[in-house]
Parts: C-alpha cells; sequence; structure tokens
C-alpha cells in the first residue's frame, strides 16, 4: 500500500500544501492566501491539496508543517505565555540585568518576573559558586499561580547544564509538573544575555505552539486524515509534537529552510544559491552539502537580540508584488512596499491599479499571466530598464551570499521566480525545477528526522576516534527512537569543546544525525 | 567637564569598535554595562586632565582575559569597585579620577560604568589611542611607568594585590591568575599622577570617539558618505575597496592569527589586499607592497554603513573599505616601535607611517 505525506509552508504572502508519494513524486499541490491568523490559510490549503489528490485519506501516514506562528506571536507581541525568567549567574553578572536592549512594549509582557540567583559555571566547568536551593524554592513558591512558562538560563550551561537541571527540578518539585520549562542549554551557545533573551523568548511561545499543533491535528482528523505530526525547525529536520512544545523557537525561520531543502532535492544539488522568490521578499540562502548554510552572527528576532541558530539568509525587499513608482522626471523607485497577496486585485495586468514587478514581466512578455494588454500601453524603453534594475538588484544580492568569486549553480524557485531571467551574473546555471511554486512545502514534506546527543567524554580513556564513533552511535539511537531509518542516518555536526584544567582531557562534544522517516 | 548620557555613550561605543581596529573585544558587553551604570547613577562627568588637581592620583580601569568568557560571564559590577578600594588600601591614598586603558573596544567603555557606579569622573585620554593585546603596550610603559601596583579582582570577591619588576612579569603573573580566577577578571592598573598622565597619555581619546560615533550616524541620517567623514575626521585613508574572498584563521597562544583577502572592486578592480592579524588588523598589503602596518591603524569597514568589520566577525563575500589611520606620535619612537611595530608581532617588514606609503603611492 502506498504511503502519502502531506508538507505545508507557511510564507508572507501565500500558504502552500503539497501531497507526496513515498517516491516523493508531487501528487498534488494548492496555494491559499496567508490568512491574518495563519491558522485559517493552513486549513484551506489542507482542505483543498487533500480534495484535489483525490488520495485515500487513510493512506496519508505524515504530516509536516512548517509554520510562521511562533514568529507571528513574537512580532505581533499577542498570545504570549506568562513567563518568569530565572538567570543563575550571581554574583557574576549583576552588572547587566535580564531584558536589557529588549523593546520596552515586549519587555512589559515577558519582563514581569525576572530573577537572578546565585550559582553557574566558569569556562572550564568549575562551579563558581554553589546553588542557593532555599532561594529558588522560595522563588518558585511566589510564583505559583503567576505564570506558567518559566526560563532557565545558567552561566555557562553550554560547558555545564549541572545548574540548569537542578533548578529545572525544584520548579517542578514546587510549582508542579505542568508548568513548562525552557532551559538556555538546550537553545543558544555561548553569550549569555543573547541566549538568556532567546530561552525567554521561547518559553513565551510554549501556548502558541502548543495550540498550533492542537488546531493542525484536530484540523487533520476533520478532513479524516490521522497521520503523525511533525514540525519543521530550522536546520530542516523535523521535530515531533513534544519537542516542538518544549523548544519552539526552533521553529523561526523555518520557511527559508524549507525552500532551500526543496529546492535541492527538485534540483537534485547539494551545493548551490537558493533564490527563494515571493509575494513581498527574495529570500537567498545557501545550500551546502544538502542543508543550509547557518548564520554566525547574532540575529534578531522582533527586536530581540538571540543567537540561536539561525539559517544565514539574504531576504530582498523584491517580491512578485512589489510596488514600482515611477517618478516625473523618468525616473523610478523599486518597493520595497508590496500589495502581497493582492496582486490578483490590485496589479495592473489584473485590472488594478498598482503597478508591480509582475506586471513589467507580463508587459514584457517574459510571463504569460494576467492581461498583457492591460499593460500595452506603458512605456518598453522604460520597462527594460526597470527589468534591468530588477536584474541587477538579485545579481548584487547572490554575489553578496557567494563563498568566492567562483561562478556557482543558482536554483530559482517561489512562486515570483518568473520575475527573472535564466541567465544571471555570477551563476554557471540557472535551475528552474519543475513544481518550483511550491518548493518550501516539498523542502516541508521531505524534511528528515534528526536527533543530537551532547555529552562530555574523557577522550583518554577511548581516544577521540573511538569517542566520536560512541557518540555518533548514541545519537544514531536516538534518531531511530524519533522514528528515522537507520541505514541512511548521516552526520550534519560535530562539534568539540575541550574542556580545559580537567582530568582526561574531558571534552564535550555534541553531535548530530539526520536521516529519513522509517 | 561635560556630562555623558546614554547618547554619547552610543556614539563612544562606535568609535571604539572603530579604533579598535577589528580587535579589543566586541564594544557591545561594554556599552550596556555603561548603559545600565547611567540608569541607577545618573550620567558620567567627562573631564579634561586639566581639571585634575595637582598631584591627584588617577587609575586606569580595565578587563583582562578572554572577550568570549565576559560575554558569558558578565561581570557584576563589583569588581572594578574592589580592585580601586584595594589599591586605595594599599597606596594610602585617594583615586581622584579614572580612564581607559585603550581606546578600543570594550575596554573603552568599562571604565565609564565604573565611573558612574563610583560618581568618579573620567579623564578624557587613554594609552593606546586604539586597541593592543598586551599589558605593556601602552603609552605609559613608553616612560618607564609601572603597571605595579596593581590589582586584579574577581566577581566571588578574590582580588590580588601585585607588585612587579617590571610591566612584562606584570602581564605573565595577571595571565596565569585571570584563569584561575574564571578567565576574566578587572584591573586597577597604571596608578598615575596627574602629571604622568598629562605626559604619558594619549589626550582626548574619548571625545574623538565619539566623535567618530557622531559622524557615523549623522552621515547615515543625511545620506552622506560615513567613510568619507571618518577619514576626514581621523586624518585617515582610504588604502582599499572591495569584498572579502578568501580567510584563513588558526587561534593560537590564545591569539585569533590569521588572514584574509580582499578582491579588489571600482578603482582597485582586478587587485587583491592581504589582511595580516592577531586579534587586531596590524599589516595591509597589495601584492609585495605594504599599504599600512601596525602601529598604525588599519580598521575594516563595511562598505555601505562604515560599521567597523572584527576580525572574528570577517566573513565571505562582505563589502569593505579599509582605512589606514595614522598612530599617534609616542609610538612612533624607537622604544614605540619595539613595543608595537611590525617586527614584535612576527611580520617581516620594515615600519613605514601610512602617510608616506600613500605618498609614494600618489607618485
Amino acid at each position: 500500500m502506498e504511503i502519502y505525506r502531506i508538507g505545508i509552508d507557511v510564507g508572507g504572502t501565500h500558504t502552500d500544501a503539497v501531497i507526496l508519494d513515498e517516491s516523493y513524486n508531487v501528487i498534488a499541490e494548492a496555494k491559499e492566501a496567508t490568512s491574518a491568523d495563519t491558522s485559517t490559510g493552513i486549513f484551506n490549503a489542507l482542505k483543498r491539496v487533500i480534495a484535489t489528490s483525490g488520495v485515500d485519506k487513510s493512506q496519508i501516514k505524515y504530516a509536516m508543517l512548517g509554520t510562521t506562528h511562533c514568529t507571528n506571536a513574537i512580532v505581533e507581541r499577542k498570545r504570549l505565555n506568562k513567563v518568569a525568567s530565572i538567570r543563575i549567574g550571581a554574583p557574576a553578572t549583576l552588572a547587566i540585568k535580564p531584558l536589557i536592549g529588549v523593546p520596552d512594549d515586549l519587555k512589559k509582557i515577558i519582563g514581569q518576573h525576572v530573577h537572578i540567583v546565585e550559582g553557574g559555571h566558569e569556562f572550564d566547568g568549575r562551579e563558581i559558586t554553589q546553588l542557593n536551593e532555599e532561594e529558588i524554592r522560595q522563588i518558585c513558591r511566589s510564583l505559583i499561580g503567576k505564570v506558567d512558562s518559566m526560563a532557565v538560563v545558567s552561566v555557562f550551561s553550554p560547558i555545564s547544564k549541572v545548574h540548569e537541571e537542578r533548578v529545572s527540578e525544584i520548579i517542578r518539585e514546587e510549582m508542579g509538573s505542568d508548568i513548562a520549562i525552557s532551559q538556555s542549554a538546550e537553545i543558544g551557545n555561548v553569550g549569555l544575555i543573547e541566549r538568556e533573551n532567546a530561552t525567554i523568548l521561547n518559553a513565551a511561545i510554549v501556548n502558541v505552539a502548543k495550540i498550533t499543533a492542537q488546531s493542525f491535528i484536530e484540523a487533520l482528523k476533520n478532513e479524516g486524515v490521522e497521520a503523525t505530526v511533525f514540525f519543521g525547525q530550522n536546520d530542516g529536520t523535523l521535530m515531533s509534537v513534544e519537542y516542538t512544545m518544549k523548544y519552539p523557537i526552533l521553529t523561526i525561520a523555518c520557511g527559508p529552510t524549507n525552500s532551500i531543502r526543496g529546492a535541492s532535492y527538485l534540483s537534485s544539488k547539494k551545493d548551490a544559491l537558493v533564490v527563494d522568490v515571493g509575494g513581498t521578499t527574495t529570500d537567498i540562502g545557501v545550500l551546502s552539502s544538502g542543508f543550509p548554510r547557518q548564520s554566525s552572527l547574532a540575529v534578531d528576532v522582533g527586536g530581540v537580540r538571540t543567537n540561536f541558530r539561525m539559517p544565514d539568509i539574504l531576504s530582498l525587499g523584491l517580491g512578485g508584488g512589489t510596488i514600482i513608482t515611477l517618478h516625473d522626471d523618468g525616473a523610478f523607485s523599486i518597493g520595497p512596499e508590496s500589495v502581497g497577496h493582492n496582486l490578483y486585485k490590485e496589479g495592473l495586468a489584473f485590472g488594478g491599479n498598482t503597478l508591480t514587478t509582475t506586471d513589467v514581466v507580463i508587459a514584457l512578455g517574459k510571463a504569460s499571466i494576467g492581461n498583457r494588454e492591460l499593460v500595452a500601453h506603458l512605456d518598453r524603453a522604460l520597462l527594460e530598464k526597470i527589468y534591468a534594475r530588477m536584474t541587477f538588484m538579485l545579481e548584487e544580492s547572490i554575489d553578496k551570499m557567494k563563498i568566492s568569486a567562483d561562478d556557482v549553480a543558482v536554483v530559482l524557485v517561489g512562486g515570483g521566480s518568473i520575475l527573472f531571467p535564466t541567465h544571471l551574473k555570477g551563476a554557471n546555471e540557472v535551475v528552474k525545477p519543475e513544481n518550483y511554486g511550491v518548493a518550501n512545502a516539498i523542502g516541508s514534506a521531505i524534511s528528515q528526522v534528526s536527533a543530537q546527543v551532547e555529552k562530555i567524554f574523557k577522550m583518554d580513556d577511548l581516544g577521540r576516534e573511538r569517542t566520536l564513533e560512541r557518540a555518533k552511535s548514541m545519537a544514531y539511537e536516538e534518531a531511530v527512537k524519533a522514528g528515522a531509518n537507520r541505514d541512511n542516518l548521516t552526520v550534519v555536526d560535530i562539534q568539540e569543546v575541550p574542556l580545559a584544567y580537567l582530568a582526561g582531557n574531558a571534552t564535550k562534544v555534541r553531535i548530530k544525525v539526520a536521516g529519513d522517516l522509517a | 567637564m561635560r556630562l555623558l548620557g546614554k547618547e554619547e555613550i552610543e556614539n563612544i561605543a562606535i568609535g571604539a569598535a572603530l579604533l579598535g581596529t577589528g580587535g579589543g573585544g566586541d564594544p557591545y558587553i561594554g556599552k550596556l554595562m555603561a548603559l545600565q551604570a547611567i540608569e541607577e547613577h545618573g550620567p558620567i562627568k567627562l573631564i579634561s586632565i586639566d581639571e585634575v588637581p595637582d598631584g591627584a592620583l588617577i587609575v586606569p580601569s580595565a578587563m583582562m582575559g578572554a572577550p568570549t568568557v565576559m560575554v558569558e560571564k558578565i561581570p557584576n559590577g563589583e569588581e572594578a569597585e574592589d580592585a580601586f578600594k584595594a589599591l586605595e588600601d594599599y597606596m594610602g591614598q585617594e583615586i581622584y579620577a579614572t580612564m581607559p586603558i585603550e581606546a578600543g573596544g570594550v575596554n573603552s567603555l568599562l571604565p565609564l560604568a565604573l565611573a558612574a557606579k563610583l560618581g568618579l569622573p573620567v579623564v578624557d585620554a587613554d594609552g593606546m589611542g586604539r586597541a593592543f593585546p598586551e599589558l605593556q603596550m601602552v603609552t605609559f610603559y613608553l616612560d618607564g611607568i609601572s603597571a605595579s601596583p596593581m590589582v586584579l579582582a574577581d566577581e566571588k570577591g578574590n582580588n590580588i594585590v601585585m607588585n612587579t619588576i617590571n610591566n612584562k612579569w606584570a602581564e605573565r603573573i595577571a595571565r596565569s591568575a585571570t584563569i584561575d580566577m574564571g578567565g576574566s577578571v578587572m584591573l586597577a592598573i597604571y596608578p598615575m599622577t596627574k602629571e604622568q598622565v598629562k605626559e604619558s597619555a594619549i589626550l582626548n581619546s574619548l571625545t574623538l570617539e565619539e566623535q567618530i560615533g557622531a559622524v557615523v550616524r549623522k552621515a547615515k541620517e543625511n545620506e552622506a558618505n560615513p567613510i568619507d567623514e571618518v577619514l576626514t575626521l581621523l586624518g585617515g585613508f582610504e588604502l582599499f575597496k572591495g569584498k572579502i574572498s578568501d580567510i584563513d584563521r588558526v587561534t593560537k597562544d590564545g591569539f585569533a592569527r590569521g588572514q584574509a583577502k580582499v578582491q579588489g572592486v571600482d578603482a582597485y578592480s582586478d587587485q587583491e589586499c592581504t589582511l595580516h592579524f592577531q586579534n587586531e588588523h596590524l599589516l595591509a598589503t597589495k601584492g609585495q607592497e605594504t599599504l599600512c602596518v601596525t602601529p598604525d591603524l588599519i580598521a575594516v569597514l563595511d562598505t555601505d554603513t562604515a560599521l567597523p568589520i572584527t576580525t572574528e566577525g570577517i566573513r565571505y563575500g562582505a563589502r569593505c573599505t579599509v582605512i589606514g589611520i595614522p598612530a599617534h606620535e609616542k609610538w612612533r619612537t624607537i622604544k614605540g616601535l619595539e613595543t608595537v611595530g611590525p617586527q614584535y608581532f612576527g611580520y617581516d617588514v620594515p615600519y613605514v607611517e601610512v602617510e608616506k606609503l600613500q605618498e609614494k603611492k600618489v607618485l
């Protein structure tokens, strides 16, 4: 019996859905406007793709969702949890209080219960000072009934998370096991302020993730689909619902990641630049050995400086709905404003009154949508100039993302990719694969399962090679437990952090593996 | 005397990053500490050296250790205060004012946080006019001023009063103590009289940092070219413009060493510039030609925003403009060049002033 999977990706303008068979052939695709509440758009796309596919609903076994719910909640400052945060860092760290530099409107919501307690570790894993457990218990008791989600952050927890774990235990003992707990070591790297910010944001969107997951499962049921649900995370792999509710912040920016992974699959390329042209922006990412290149810099989420891993994306304010303004002197400007999914109402070639980038390509005969008659009056020489500028903007951005002066392969995907020519400066080939319009949803559907193991090993006991082998097999076991097929698991990331001044050449090893669903 | 508020701190942070020449640690943490201290204790008094009473004691404040430790184990704000108290006790003299030891990176902001907390004035001066990695690389050292007595203090409440026979020993002992104390400590160091500071320090450097920040931010508002404005302000030279095409770095002996290649654009197309760095950018070359070399300042700026790119933050494809700025005269002496010249850092090129190198280019 054939097994099918649904992939859904929520973009700024459109929500896309696909159904794939076991060999990843696209059986059906659907594109709906992204709704203000995000969920309606998802349900519409879901309904439509199931209806058009005609497949037996009982054969749909997996459903993967890449959504912007969490990002939106942070940006809109809505639907956030009642959060308290405990920083384990005194007597160090007092010179910078938590959430400094966070915009005031957000701070008012997530900064109501902020505590700093004694504890934390040195860079080499030594304890700075012991935990004062009684103080922590008192704080927990004072928070009962006031908050439903806790962020726990300890100095140098990426080296030793002993204090974060112990404080989490105390929280559960004092406040019950229902309370959500976010531990910073699972979220970010060294850099206390940024990691703390990310952890508090994570704690604030736990409910959003929970409701999103529940309503998605519910919506599937209403369609008669009983599928295992996964969420896309921003490194291009999947998370179980349970894990998503714990670490919802990892869903942020999964959209561009899905596009990159989808483009990789559709074009059969492992290394390329992926250009995803949407309605409002064009996102350019780097596909490196089949996965998106990660950003090495601090990233801003809703005005908050954080340091959790994110795909390295350059977002250019140029998409299919981007508005072009003509000036009296023959000059023009392109964007960054966009008509978004109202293109088919407001664009000139669709009977509207706004000149957009899509109208330009229609008028020049480069795309056969809309009504070319409606844009026939435009000055052709001017249009050529606008088109050249659009192409130049993209070529500049491509160049900025390249890792060397050598020409690279460029994969063009997304509904707006009709905007651009198939010859671009800096590209040795430009691929526009089949199903380019829903590459993101395909990326969501074909995502792999990942698992991570992080542990301190004494390298002297087994030697480096055998230690890493051991860590790898532990990660494999985890991945298989999470639903991966053992036979095609591969290591996607290894990090070794030597801990100085500890006996036995102690090294923290973090190893991440990914593979297809079993 | 004038007061430094939050706006001034934002400007100083930009200037400090630029004069940090790629190293010195990201001023971000120091900036946040200064902003919080101002919020709690009010604005900071900035004074010129002439406003200091004769014979008064001035003590620079600085952090020592790994900036990567400090971004995780943030200070509590008491360390520098403890260090100052311990030094006052030891010397039996009250400290009148503090000042930064360097005009680049995190250390140019940290004394401001301390000053706000203690209500001490800050003298508008520093000991480098830029950033350098070692304790003896200050203009005070050139004039034979001792780093001792000095105090190291950590957040746990430990402090060490040190007396050393010379400043290289101070560097050596302090560095190993720093590791035991947790990788990042605050120092009270180079205690000096007003007269010594006036003679040996580089004056008005905080004001200069603030001006750099102000022109960069203003240029953005006025849509002027911020790099041109910075060059005019500092009497600097545009050395090269392009994009980073290759980077090769290794961490050795606690220093991030390496080289980056810049592929030229515009007037520099078909040319390539190589940046050599050890925490800071120390040498810029084009083929066999030296464009600028330490102690003259090499700053790598984002071509669009003029914001400095650190040696850690350099990445492929970054559009940058490399500028050279003449170092303070004190560094161009024989002893100055022995201390921070190209040979000290292991580069086999002679020191030639950046303005002379540029003159040659014009001819």
